[in-house]
């Protein structure tokens, strides 16, 4: 019976038991996960703050998954070191565990750069874990002043979380806008006035230079009163495991379309890895829940002797704010199509006849047609473009296509 | 399995599915009851120009790239259906965002909403194609090729 070892039991992890038991039932399952508390929908914490979904209903593959798939869960369980030619684990508190195949899914931790004076603020949170989301909820009521250092969409979704428990919320960044990584110039600054309308207060292109207790001292010379401060600036993968084992790491941990990394019997997936992005061609760290997911469940099937390829890996999101919902998909470089209203847009970008990319704000209906375009790579002189731009339909992909897709299995 | 077929060249373009859709997800028993004077919120949309049309609804993937995409765990495959369980759902919409077919659709409360091929309201099959006139939507059991 071969014996697997799965470390995180986020989506790669949890997807992961679901790859191997697609193939092997028998095998033995040990996951390791050094939170409390696994398989649960880690983008839910910002939800579970603003009451849209409470503790009972936070469990992504649900209560009895581990059970269901014969997984040995251990909790509250970090493992400390890997031995590759031994094929071991060593865990915390010296236990050791065998393998004949790895997965690490070990994710990403909050990082940022040292602030002055950040040892002299009391209430300082990250916003990562349900752990985290626990806490604020302890730590914040109706008189709390809540700053919030970086205006990505973990930043936001937590200022969206906290907006009506607390006092007031501030966003600040030292990018000039709202969730730069994945908006353009075109589309934050909608974004940026919804959210002013619904009561965040946002100070963009500043940032924190000094903390004196609840006072923050921005770069711009004003000064911020706070009583909760949460840092979200960014996240950083879990590599060590693997580097300090000889494994190839670059910002992520090394893995190929099959998600081996350079050590024999040794997989990963998820947010701690980094592979190749569809639309550039270049390495990256794809952080997020449907990468993470899919990565697992392909390691997952391998590990247990399957063949299985994940190769379309593209940096997607889907996100609201206050009711204003927000899609982005691809790389946004050459724009081919853009419309842009007071509270809405949407933007196609494509780049040697294929689709590469999108923002789309306010109406997102069908988004998922512009996806699979960049997914599939779709030629676009194959299609009738011109009106796929103008609204998402299976329309202009022609009669043979829908024959196949709608009147057969896919 | 059984599964529900489109055959476009049979479609009338009545939108007969549209509401037979409507009405078996309504709850309600009597249908001008749950459709007249409301908008209606199908689950399958018949759609083309003046010349084409055929109806769109979740086909049911084997490999559900929303269900492997929900970041909730709302949506979820067993037995050859996706379903979404409405209360997990927190309508961040990532379905919508991979959905190849447009086939997933923000609800009235703002959760997502899909095909269930009805079995779980009380028509038991699907309403679609049960009602379709002219056999533009069937539902069946075919040979398969394997994925
Ligand atoms: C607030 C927030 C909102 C988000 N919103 C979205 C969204 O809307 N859409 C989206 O696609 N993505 C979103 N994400 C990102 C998404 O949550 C991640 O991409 C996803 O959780 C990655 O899954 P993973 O399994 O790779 O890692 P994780 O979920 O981070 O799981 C890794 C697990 O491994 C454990 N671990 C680490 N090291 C060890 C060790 N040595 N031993 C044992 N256990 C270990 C960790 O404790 C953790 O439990 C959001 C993230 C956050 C924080």
């Amino acid at each position: 019976m071969k014996e697997y070892v799965i470390i995180g039991g986020g989506a790669a992890g949890v997807s992961c038991v679901e790859g191997i038991r697609s193939r092997d039932p028998e095998g033995k399952i040990t996951l390791v996960s050094a939170e409390p508390v696994s398989n649960y929908g880690r983008p839910l914490i910002s939800y579970y703050l603003e009451g849209k979904t409470g503790l009972d209903r936070m469990s992504w593959r649900g209560a009895d998954f581990y059970e269901r798939m014969r997984v040995d869960a251990l909790h509250g369980v970090r493992a400390e070191r890997l031995d590759p030619e031994a094929r071991r684990v060593t865990l915390s508190g010296g236990a050791e565990l065998p393998y004949d195949a790895l997965c690490v899914c070990a994710g990403s931790d909050p990082f940022s750069p040292r602030f002055e004076g950040i040892e002299t603020v009391e209430k300082r949170f990250s916003f990562t874990t349900l752990a985290d989301a626990l806490a604020l909820e302890q730590a914040v009521d109706g008189d709390t002043r809540v700053l919030i250092v970086g205006a990505g969409f973990i930043g936001l979704k937590c200022a969206e979380g906290l907006r009506d428990r607390a006092k007031s919320v501030t966003v600040c960044d030292l990018a000039p806008r709202a969730m730069s990584a994945s908006l353009d110039g075109d589309s934050s600054p909608i974004l940026e006035r919804h959210l002013e309308k619904c009561g965040i207060r946002l100070m963009l292109g500043n940032t924190v230079t000094r903390f004196d207790g609840g006072t923050a001292l921005m770069q711009s010379g004003d000064t911020v009163g706070f009583d909760v401060l949460v840092i979200a600036i960014g996240v950083r993968p879990n590599t060590s495991l693997v580097s300090d084992a000889g494994g190839a790491v670059g910002r992520g941990i090394t893995v190929n379309e099959k998600m081996e990394t350079s050590l024999p019997r040794v997989w990963a997936a998820g947010d701690c890895t980094e592979s190749r992005e569809l639309t550039t061609g270049e390495t990256g760290v794809l952080a997020i829940l449907p990468n993470a997911s899919m990565q697992g469940r392909c390691a997952g099937t391998n590990m247990a002797g399957g063949d299985a390829v994940f190769d379309k890996g593209i940096r997607m999101n889907s996100i609201g704010f206050f009711g204003l919902h927000i899609m982005s998909a691809g790389s946004c470089t050459d724009p081919v199509f853009t419309q842009v209203t007071e509270t809405g847009c949407k933007k196609l970008f494509a780049r040697d006849g294929v689709l590469t990319g999108f923002i789309l704000m306010g109406d997102v209906s069908r988004a998922g047609i512009y996806t699979s375009l960049i997914r599939e790579r779709t030629p676009l002189d194959t299609i009738d473009f011109d009106a796929v731009c103008r609204e998402p339909s299976l329309l202009p992909f022609g009669r043979a296509y829908r024959a196949k897709k709608l009147g057969g299995a896919v | 399995m059984k599964r529900v077929y489109v055959n476009e060249q049979w479609c009338l373009g009545c939108h007969l599915c549209e509401y037979n859709c409507a009405f078996a997800n309504s709850g309600e028993r009597d249908m001008v009851k749950a459709l007249k004077g409301r908008a209606i919120r199908p689950r399958i949309r018949v759609e083309g120009d003046g010349e084409i049309t055929y109806a769109v609804s979740c086909r049911h993937c084997r490999e559900p790239l929303c269900v492997r995409s929900c970041i909730s765990g709302a949506l979820s495959a067993e037995n050859g259906t996706v379903r979404i369980d409405h209360d997990k759902c927190v309508g961040c919409l990532t379905c919508v965002l991979v959905c190849p077919y447009g086939a997933v659709q923000p609800g009235p409360d703002g959760a997502a909403m899909k095909c269930e091929l009805c079995l779980a309201n009380a028509c038991g099959e699907p309403a679609c194609a049960a009602g379709c006139p002219n056999r533009a939507i069937v539902y069946e059991e075919r040979e398969e090729e394997t994925a």
